[in-house]
């Protein structure tokens, strides 16, 4: 693929990216969250159009107008989550659609033949007439690499295959994926665990910001420079933030601590962790897509239920039965998915500013209308949110506005915890200072905020604690000092050795 | 922009220009239709009938307004209305005296009892154990019949009674009693979603579950709410249906009232997927298809034939509210944005790229 | 023969997805046994035909119900589509004189297109089933209407002659349209087990976004279920035309809450991509008996149907949610 330009109403999801991918090799394509991975692969499959670009395959140009074409020059894509019918069995999984027949009738003992003898080569030996839904997320996943390859074996794309696998099947997908390369089939690997890329890979494509940062031999690439390469450092405008003189880390932590996680841990989202968070302390969560940093944030706020481990709020183990119970405790959770779990696109800013407020003093004690029109009109002033007026739809609100809009949801609630997740994803640079310079300012003012991001830059910048992350394991805690920098936590997370 | 246009931007705008239309066009064909006379100090007039007439679909779709903005429906509406509608006859056609205004109270809250039990029932399978909405108010819809000629044992109970007939066929005032109660319960749930904050937290529950979820709202307690609601309304109209005719129709009561309700809030302008709502609308869409019935009526066609013109205005206003309808329809017309060209790419050099 | 032996490894998979058939199929027995076991005359084998003759018409309609739901759709204009076969029939055979021949094809081909009609809109349009066949419903009462408002007789000789005829083995009888019913029962089991149409149902039943990504024809399946809808609503009213030997626009009120009842009572989950069309078979079954039950009695009224179906309604809705719940 030469070129590749892809564009969305307001983003550029792909500028001018080259990429090839060579027969009998592991290829990996890594970069972080909007680095337009998923996009250039849904370009490469035909589900998107090539805005500009020239796709070649063995030597001729090629332009799919859909999934199906692809598959039928030889592409095949299998995705994280299982994209099959988990109803239908194992051996219609692999061959639905294209069922060998006898007289017009499906021929079930062939087809199931078949599926036995796809699925030796594969090293699986299931019954393959059960239905789909009664084995393993992983051997689901091979079923699906089953039904690729048996449609077409040019080329197979793996899109985060491993992110629910634990380490034997992940060892059963690799060694499938070995054998296939040995085939000759082109595989075209996307993940963000770091390990598995070393381990499998033959060479890595790095994308950032839709921009293409290089190709690179794994052998040559130390796992550090890899790191490195993928968040690159964005000096840009946000140096204008200047450097504010933090309170010491000692001076805060000498208070009693006000969240005090224990052992906290969810299955298939994050090990135990332990966490302490001080009154106007700054705790940064660093690491890669991917790493467990919003399930820390998640669990912390009582979104998921952890299933070890308690919470501690003011020294006190409190029971956490979702949100309200968090909320209770002054703890406010701005999600990374604004559109999804936050905001209520269709209401106004107004509405969706005071409805934190509104679902903790319950539906009959409304705010009064007086009250309401103050408290947005001071967030709509103190953020500046633009239109400045409390009846626009927030639908219609770009995504920096859409962001403040959610944070004032919380700043009014007056949250003793202010967790964050990703605010500053997918916003404007302007946008991204003011809310950065807001956060400083609400730890100043005695808040504490658990900052979760993905550019380290700006988690150096804003926390004075940084908790790292690395496959779904807290594995350091780094006091901000001087002697920390972005290269200090790349290595940590290269460095760190599973828990 | 014309003024048209503008006023097109308003949500209620094609509803009121619908039922305007709908209005005038009986002009042409009764050209007294809109003279509103009094006689025995009663107000009389077509447009009465259609305020009267419609007083209960109003009601129930008043309360199906609510199940749908927070992403639900309730198709036991008209289930409710019949059993409510029986319990209350048979209760007064127990009494000896028919006529006593304190045996018809007893029986109104006992039918009024009843209704919020089964909006309870259909609250607790929705939001308590989280059946699709369709399907849990299917078992209230195909039972609740039954319940019904339960309660009248299969007949069709006839009664007797000037207190009660009040509720349904009585003037106030020289206005008639179903449209007053109508309007009473029509300004109560206006206060109540409007002056307190469950309107905006139902309107949120239905516009996105997981993010009210995270905000902190209780919303199963929102949905039950809503069902009882829902239940409740169906319940008085239950109560004006039997009244009006004096006698209780397990069978036939009510029958394709839930149809009929839904019908009217989607032609309010509220969307079945949930979220926004409009009260205004939903009275309005009432009132279009009473008026649509009536309107048939008196031009001759034969009544039935209103179910054709039904189906023809469910079908038109859910493709337009339909977005990939809007999109495959008016995409050829709509000018198109500038196409992005494509950034930095100096005369990107061909790569042979072998795959 | 490997036809059969197939069947029967299919059958035995060790599979809680036979649960709620076999939950029905237990149902079923257990009241067949209370009745057999209270009425003498319930015994003999002639009240389960009666209960077939009875139900026929339910049951392809239930059949047509089945692919829907299979999809995860619903069809509410069933009902209102035979009341329309009737009308049609009826209006077409008498007050027109067309021969039967012409009038068979013709109203199963009105069925089919309209149930053609409404799965196009649904899937173009991307508009809810229940929404659309809503419409669909009004629409067929309502044409309905228009062709006449009151109860046409039939007395063409065809429909006369399969209204009395008796196909009879021994001391047993049954009538032809059992035979029918039965037919389509056998040609949409086939149809589900043995051809890309039926398993791409059920595809789409279990995940529609992967049977998009896998490239099944999620369009053609989607719109051939609602048509097969149409289809065996029509020639239920065609059915119920020969057992009511009259055409009606309140023919089959409130059918569409049968055949659903039918279909979720015999093991079909209502979101779709697990079931079957014998289970189907059953649901009817259980709602015959219970009809049959309750005339025996004397003492419960008809209206005891509804409760214990709208009972039993709940208790396999609450069933298949135990079930998918236990699966997560």
């Amino acid at each position: 693929m030469t070129g590749i330009s892809k564009e969305f109403p307001g983003v550029k999801a792909l500028s001018d990216v080259d990429f090839r991918l060579l027969p009998g090799e592991v290829h990996a394509l890594m970069g972080e969250n909007g680095a337009g991975k998923s996009t250039l692969i849904k370009v490469l499959t035909g589900v998107y159009d090539i805005d500009q670009g020239q796709t070649t395959l063995d030597g001729t140009d090629v332009r799919f107008s859909g999934p199906l074409q692809a598959q039928q020059a030889g592409i095949s894509t299998v995705y994280q989550e299982v994209n099959l019918c988990p109803n239908l069995s194992v051996a219609e999984n692999i061959f639905i659609g294209r069922e060998p027949r006898r007289f017009g009738m499906i021929h079930w003992s062939q087809m199931e033949k078949r599926a036995d003898a796809l699925l030796e080569r594969l090293q699986l030996d299931i019954d393959v007439s059960a239905p789909l839904s009664t084995y393993s997320l992983a051997v689901q996943q091979m079923v699906a690499i089953a039904r690729a390859i048996d449609i077409s074996a040019k080329v197979l794309i793996l899109d985060e295959p491993t992110s629910s696998l634990d380490a034997s099947e992940v060892e059963q997908l690799f060694r499938v994926m070995r054998q296939l390369k040995e085939e000759g089939v082109a595989i075209l690997f996307v993940t963000h665990f770091l390990d598995q890329v070393f381990s499998i890979s033959d060479r890595i494509t790095v994308l950032r910001n839709g921009r293409l940062v290089g190709e690179y031999v794994t052998r040559e690439l130390t796992l550090i420079d890899l790191v490195g390469k993928m968040i690159g450092k964005e000096l840009e405008v946000l140096e204008q933030l200047e450097e504010q003189p933090k309170p010491a880390l000692a001076a805060l932590e000498r208070g009693q601590p006000l969240i005090e996680a224990q052992d906290l841990g969810r299955k298939g989202a994050v090990s135990p962790f332990s966490l302490t968070i001080h009154k106007g302390e700054v705790v940064g969560l660093a690491g890669l897509l991917g790493s467990g940093r919003t399930e820390v944030a998640r669990l912390i706020y009582g979104a998921d239920k952890a299933d070890n481990g308690q919470l501690l709020v003011d020294g006190k183990p409190v029971a956490m039965r979702g949100p309200r119970s968090a909320m209770g405790h002054d703890i406010a959770f701005c999600s990374e998915n604004r559109r999804t779990e936050g905001l209520i696109e269709e209401l106004t800013v107004r509405e969706n500013i005071i409805l934190a407020m509104q679902a903790v003093r319950g539906w009959t004690r409304p705010i009064p209308r007086r009250r309401q029109d103050e408290l947005v009109d001071k967030y709509i002033k103190a953020l500046d949110i633009r239109p400045a007026n409390p009846e626009a739809v927030v639908r219609n609100l770009s995504g920096g506005n859409q962001q403040k809009v959610l944070l004032a949801r919380w700043l009014i609630t007056e949250p003793q915890l202010l967790i964050l997740d990703e605010p500053t994803r997918g916003i404007d640079i302007g946008a991204k200072a003011e809310i950065q310079r807001l956060v400083a300012a609400l730890s100043d003012g005695g808040m504490a905020v658990l900052f979760v991001s993905a550019e380290l830059e700006e988690v150096l910048r804003l926390s004075h604690k940084i908790a790292v992350l690395r496959d779904r394991h807290l594995i350091a805690e780094l006091a901000n000092d001087d002697e920390v920098d972005a290269d200090r936590i790349m290595e940590t997370i290269a460095s760190g050795a599973r828990a | 922009m014309t003024t048209i246009t503008r006023l097109a931007k308003y949500r209620l705008f094609w509803p009121v220009a619908i039922l305007v239309v709908l209005l005038l066009s009986n002009l042409i064909f009764t050209p007294s239709f809109f003279k509103i006379e009094v006689r025995d100090g009663h107000l009389y007039g077509s447009l009465i009938d259609i305020l009267r007439f419609g007083a209960p679909l109003i009601l129930v779709a008043l309360g199906m307004t609510l199940v749908i903005a927070t992403g639900g429906i309730d198709l036991s509406v008209g289930s409710v209305v019949a059993i409510c509608g029986a319990l209350a006859c048979w209760r007064i056609s127990e009494q000896g005296d028919q006529n006593s205004v304190g045996g018809v109270l007893v029986a109104v809250v006992m039918a009024l009892g009843l209704a919020l039990l089964l909006g309870l029932w259909n609250g607790f399978l929705v939001a308590g154990i989280g059946i699709q909405p369709i399907i849990a108010t299917l078992i209230l819809m195909v039972a609740g019949r039954g319940l019904a000629q339960l309660i009248t044992d299969g007949q069709i109970i006839t009664i007797n009674s000037s207190p009660y007939k009040e509720i349904g066929a009585g003037y106030l005032l020289t206005f008639p009693v179903p449209v007053l109660i109508a309007i009473v319960v029509i300004v109560v749930s206006v206060l109540l979603t409007r002056r307190t904050a469950l309107g905006m937290l139902v309107e949120s529950v239905g516009g996105n579950a997981e993010a009210s979820r995270l905000a902190g709202i209780r919303s199963r307690r929102i949905k039950l709410m809503a069902y009882v609601f829902a239940a409740l309304c169906a319940g008085i109209a239950g109560l004006m249906i039997s009244s009006n005719v004096s006698s209780a129709d397990g069978n036939n009561a009510g029958l394709w009232y839930e149809l009929d309700a839904i019908l009217a809030v989607v032609i309010g302008g509220t969307l079945l997927t949930g979220g926004r709502f409009s009260i205004g609308g939903t009275v309005i869409g009432a009132l279009i298809i009473q008026t649509l019935t009536t309107t048939i009526y008196t031009i001759g066609v034969p009544p039935e034939t209103t179910l054709l013109v039904k189906a023809l205005v469910v079908t038109i206003v859910c493709l337009v509210q339909s977005p990939s309808f809007r999109e495959k329809v008016f995409k050829g017309r709509r000018q198109r944005p500038p196409t992005p060209t494509a950034p930095t790419s100096d005369a990107p050099t061909k790569v042979e790229v072998p795959a | 023969m490997t036809t059969l032996s197939q069947v029967r490894s299919r059958i035995s998979w060790p599979n809680q997805k036979y649960l709620p058939v076999l939950a029905t199929l237990s149902l079923l027995a257990l009241m067949y046994g209370v009745g057999a076991a209270n009425y003498e005359a319930f015994g003999d084998a002639q009240v389960v035909l009666n209960v077939f003759i009875d139900n026929g018409f339910l049951l392809v309609v239930a059949v047509g119900m089945t692919f829907v739901i299979l999809t995860g759709g619903i069809d509410l204009s069933v009902g209102s589509v035979v009341a329309l076969t009737t009308m049609l029939s009826a209006s077409l055979l008498q007050d027109r004189g067309w021969p039967a021949f012409v009038v068979l094809p013709l109203v199963l081909l009105v069925g089919s297109a309209l149930g053609f009609g409404m799965g196009c809109i649904i899937h173009y349009f991307d508009i809810q089933p229940f929404i659309v066949t809503l419409a669909g419903m009004f629409l067929a009462r309502g044409l309905c209407y228009t062709i006449g408002t009151s109860s046409i007789p039939i007395d063409d000789p065809f429909w006369v002659s399969m209204a009395q005829s008796r196909i009879r083995f021994g001391d047993y009888f049954v009538s032809p349209s059992v035979v029918i019913a039965l037919v389509v029962v056998l040609i949409a089991a086939f149809v589900l087990a043995y051809t890309r149409l039926g398993r791409n149902t059920y595809a789409i039943g279990g995940n529609p976004r992967s049977a998009l990504l896998m490239g099944l024809p999620v369009a053609r399946t989607k719109i051939a279920v609602y048509t097969i809808s149409g289809f065996c609503s029509a020639l239920g009213g065609v059915l119920l035309s020969f057992y009511m030997l009259s055409g009606y626009g309140l023919h089959a009120v409130g059918m569409e809450l049968d055949a659903i009842a039918a279909v979720v009572i015999g093991g079909t989950l209502l979101t779709g991509g697990s079931g079957y069309v014998l289970g189907t078979l059953l649901g009817v079954m259980v709602l015959g008996v219970i009809q049959t039950l309750i005339t025996f009695d004397g003492r419960l009224s008809s209206w005891w149907t509804k409760i214990v179906i709208g009972a039993l309604l709940f208790v396999f809705i609450l069933l298949q949610r135990v079930i998918t719940a236990r699966k997560r």
